[in-house]
């Protein structure tokens, strides 16, 4: 934009004439330089304490292989692949509409950047802070035609649009006779532990959604993954809830394709074979597994089957209980707590199927019945040695 | 600090906590137009100085300069004065925001120019139409009473708030209601056939027997289908509403709520967001004094719910909900309005309900006779049409008796026949949870099937459609 360029060439007018001018600093203030200067003058603050040093992450991303069958690709990261697959879908669907908090300059996670511009105000716009109303008046958009994507802030705060998509999304279809649906609806969210999060930044609330027929949620693990999930759900005729890994918005680059593509709802996939060990997760915690994978190899000798549900209801049983009559055996993990988790389904229907296959419990890894908590994060987490252990008691049951 | 994307673009987009900003710059180069021109200039930068001058001046109307000198608040937040003395604005809830009417009590017009003159014909039909209701009314709360169907709720006193309003819109723009709004879908000409199948679930229901009694719904008469849970409805008219919007073909949608579902969050919500994304819809209360058991005093303690409507930025008005010219007059100029300048209309109809709040209800508990006596004969938005019409000899006594006599008759046909009917096939309840049957659905209805078979003496089957 202009104001941009302007701002540019200021820029480039202070450095060439070496001008060191002192003007306030329009965000911080006086009380920023004043903090720096304390913390620089007192003795007993080194630059750098203990708690100061980043954590490393809990994973190591593991991109997928280049993509050959949807056309030219380009190096995204996952919030990219997002704007990517909106992107696609404000260009062929004149009806869609991009609306949540903060939307507009480009949304906290920057998913949403540059479409505003691109599309149109009507097209891309802030909603009040208030997320019954966005999902009530995306229910509304949705059952008079439109494509509406729909945006909460952080799954943390979904819970204020419980009512609305538990009675009115989901029920909209059955209650009607067909007569009206909210088909035309997509809610995204950001979702999971973000090393930092804590309580409230941090949450994984599938398993609150799992027990609502009528709607889907979708949970991708890269960004190839994630551009055709959202793009699948955009286009299904269901009123969807895609959460986003946000620690993997940054962390995790694919190379994906431009043009729009779709990966099948209700799918699971098999990342990798194996014989010894079925291991089930989704998002993040895919690539926590990957590791395990070869941990159990080196360590262990036993071959793991890993495989990423990717959509959780409706949810793929026959690929998991497949896989289970084939190994014997069952780790199923997630960050949100174990009782009343989603691993508790999947637990609950393969010891069903596969209840003469089993050579151990079904063992699921996950978060403590515990809010999610913030300095205790790395103890918390279902970190790849508390996966690896499991494992290991999985085999010499 | 963030700001809005905006088409005029006059505010500078460089995002400071920006982590991906190239290097750390000392300097911090001034975030609007008339200061950056101040800056430019003194730096002996004229090109840039100009520039930034001309759109300093340019963008002043949207954006707000700041300018202490200015004895005026300079908040983003609100545009207002200062005020040098401590004061509270008083709440005017003693004498609140009037009530606009047409006829008098007595069906007499008050004010000639007021009168909206519609021809008898479509005068008759509003009558016709509202005592068609009540007769439904009368002989399905009955059957409930029989145990024919398992619930019911009736509309009387309220007649009028439904006929005034529907008559006042398009046929194809969208009625979001609550479930007190029947005369609505009569209006528009939803079948008695259609009413009993609903409420006896039987196999013509178009909703498929999914639902309570009174949860219409009709995609061909633009009325979405009832739900049970209050207020829901109100953000989802806004979204419907901006969708019309967006599709510029001249269509309104209105909702419709209680003074008790005003009080949920939702309604808030609603409220807030077509009023900030200005969106061309009607929200109309039907205020009638009682949320089952409680009364309005307990409900809230503002000025209703008209007296909420300003606090979000939009046109209020209050009614007389008993008399359907009031309701028509405003309705019409609120759908005209609503879509010629994309912004959301508030009326507060004021009525009374007069019946229990369903059959579940026995409002003899909480309220005298006399009360519910008054509303009955003295101020009844029936009686009040018909006086209008005979006085100006539209309407006979021999009109009445065989009106009476046919609606009466009409409506039993109906009742007969959807009593008779069976009810829906058994696969569907397991049909239109999503778009397509999922596999774990069609194995669950499998594993019905099966268990119906073995155990088929414990099953009403016969009533179900083959």
């Amino acid at each position: 934009s202009l104001t941009t360029a302007m701002a540019a060439s200021a820029r480039l007018l202070f450095r060439g004439a070496g001008l060191k001018a002192y003007t306030a600093n329009v965000n911080s203030g006086a009380q920023s330089s004043f903090g720096t200067t304390l913390l620089r003058l007192s003795p007993n603050c080194s630059s750098q304490t203990k708690t100061q040093i980043k954590h490393a992450s809990h994973f190591t991303y593991h991109p997928d292989p280049v993509p050959t069958m949807y056309g030219p690709t380009t190096k995204m990261n996952l919030f990219q692949s997002v704007t990517s697959a909106l992107d696609n879908t404000l260009a062929s669907d004149p009806t869609a509409v991009i609306f949540g908090e903060d939307v507009a300059f480009g949304g906290v996670f920057r998913c949403t950047v540059g479409l505003r511009d691109k599309y149109g105000k009507d097209r891309v716009f802030n909603t009040p802070l208030c997320e019954q109303g966005i999902v009530g008046f995306g229910i509304g958009a949705a059952a008079a035609g439109a494509t509406a994507i729909a945006e909460i802030q952080f799954a943390d705060y979904i819970y204020p649009a419980f009512d609305q998509i538990v009675n009115e999304a989901a029920k909209y279809r059955y209650r009607s006779g067909n007569l009206f649906d909210c088909g035309n609806l997509t809610i995204r969210a950001p979702w999971g532990c973000v090393g930092h999060g804590s309580l409230y930044h941090s949450q994984s609330p599938e398993a609150f959604f799992a027990h609502c027929p009528g709607i889907k949620i979708v949970i991708p693990r890269g960004p190839v993954q994630c551009k055709g999930l959202l793009l699948s759900c955009i286009e299904d005729h269901n009123p969807c809830i895609f959460f986003e890994p946000k620690i993997l918005y940054r962390a995790a680059v694919e190379q994906v394709p431009t043009e729009a593509y779709t990966i099948p709802l209700s799918q699971a996939e098999v990342l990798q074979e194996g014989s010894d060990v079925t291991l089930v997760a989704w998002g993040t915690q895919i690539h926590v597994l990957r590791e395990v994978v070869s941990m159990a190899q080196e360590k262990l000798g036993v071959s793991c089957e890993l495989i990423d549900l990717q959509t959780i209801l409706p949810w793929d049983t026959e690929t998991v209980c497949k896989s289970v009559a084939k190994t014997g055996r069952l780790l199923i993990s997630h960050e949100a707590p174990v009782t009343g988790g989603f691993a508790a389904e999947i637990s609950s229907t393969v010891q069903e199927e596969c209840f003469l296959n089993l050579e151990a419990p079904i063992t699921r890894v996950c978060g403590y019945d515990t809010p999610f908590p913030h300095i205790f994060e790395p103890f918390y987490i279902p970190d790849k040695w508390k996966c690896f252990e499991a494992v290991k008691r999985l085999i010499s049951y | 600090m963030r700001r809005g994307w905006d088409e005029e673009g006059d505010s500078s987009s460089d995002d400071f906590s920006d982590t991906e900003s190239d290097g750390n710059f000392p300097l911090v180069i001034p975030q609007d137009y008339l200061g950056l021109a101040f800056f430019s200039m003194l730096c002996c930068f004229w090109p840039l100085g100009i520039a930034a001058f001309y759109l300093s001046q340019k963008g002043a109307l949207r954006q707000q300069p700041f300018d202490s000198s200015e004895e005026k608040p300079q908040f983003p937040g609100a545009s207002a004065e200062f005020i040098d003395h401590l004061e509270f604005i008083q709440p005017n809830v003693i004498s609140g925001i009037p009530v606009y009417r047409v006829m008098d009590r007595a069906g007499q017009i008050i004010n000639p120019s007021e009168d909206p003159q519609l021809s008898k014909e479509t005068v008759v039909n509003f009558y016709q139409k509202m005592t068609l209701l009540n007769t439904m009314d009368r002989i399905l709360y009955e059957s409930q009473r029989q145990g024919r169907i398992s619930f019911y709720m009736t509309n009387y006193g309220e007649e009028g708030t439904h006929i005034g309003s529907a008559a006042a819109l398009d046929s194809k723009d969208l009625v979001f209601g609550q479930y007190r709004e029947a005369g609505v879908l009569m209006y528009r000409g939803f079948p008695l056939d259609l009413f009993m199948a609903q409420c006896y679930a039987n196999a013509d229901d178009l909703g498929k027997g999914r639902q309570m009694p009174v949860h219409y719904g009709s995609k061909d008469l633009n009325f979405i289908t009832i739900s049970s849970p209050l207020a829901t409805q109100i953000p989802q008219a806004a979204g419907a509403a901006y969708a019309a919007k967006r599709e510029n073909t001249n269509r309104a949608v209105i909702c419709y709520f209680g003074e008790g579902a005003a009080s949920e969050g939702d309604a808030h919500a609603g409220f807030n967001f077509s009023a900030t994304l200005e969106c061309p819809l009607i929200f109309f209360c039907r205020n009638n004094g009682y949320a089952i058991s409680t009364p309005t005093n307990e409900q809230y303690r503002g000025d209703g719910i008209a007296a909420r409507g300003p606090g979000y930025g939009m046109l209020s008005i209050r009614v007389d909900g008993n008399d359907v010219f009031a309701v028509y007059n405003a309705t019409k100029e609120a759908r005209r309005r609503a879509v010629a300048e994309n912004q959301p209309f508030l009326i507060e109809a004021m009525t009374y309900r007069i019946g229990h709040h369903s059959t579940s209800d026995d409002s003899s508990a909480y309220r005298s006779v006399d009360e519910v006596n008054y509303w009955d004969k003295q101020d009844h938005p029936i009686s009040r049409l018909r006086h209008y019409m005979t006085a100006r000899s539209w309407w006979s006594e021999d009109n009445e008796r065989s009106w009476r006599k046919q609606s009466r008759k009409t409506v039993m046909e109906a009742f007969e026949k959807a009593e008779k009917r069976h009810k829906p096939h058994l696969d569907l309840m397991f049909t239109d949870v999503y778009d397509e049957m999922t596999p774990n659905l069609i194995r669950q209805r499998e594993s019905m099937w099966r268990h119906i078979q073995q155990y088929k003496d414990h099953y009403p089957l016969d009533a179900y459609a083959k």
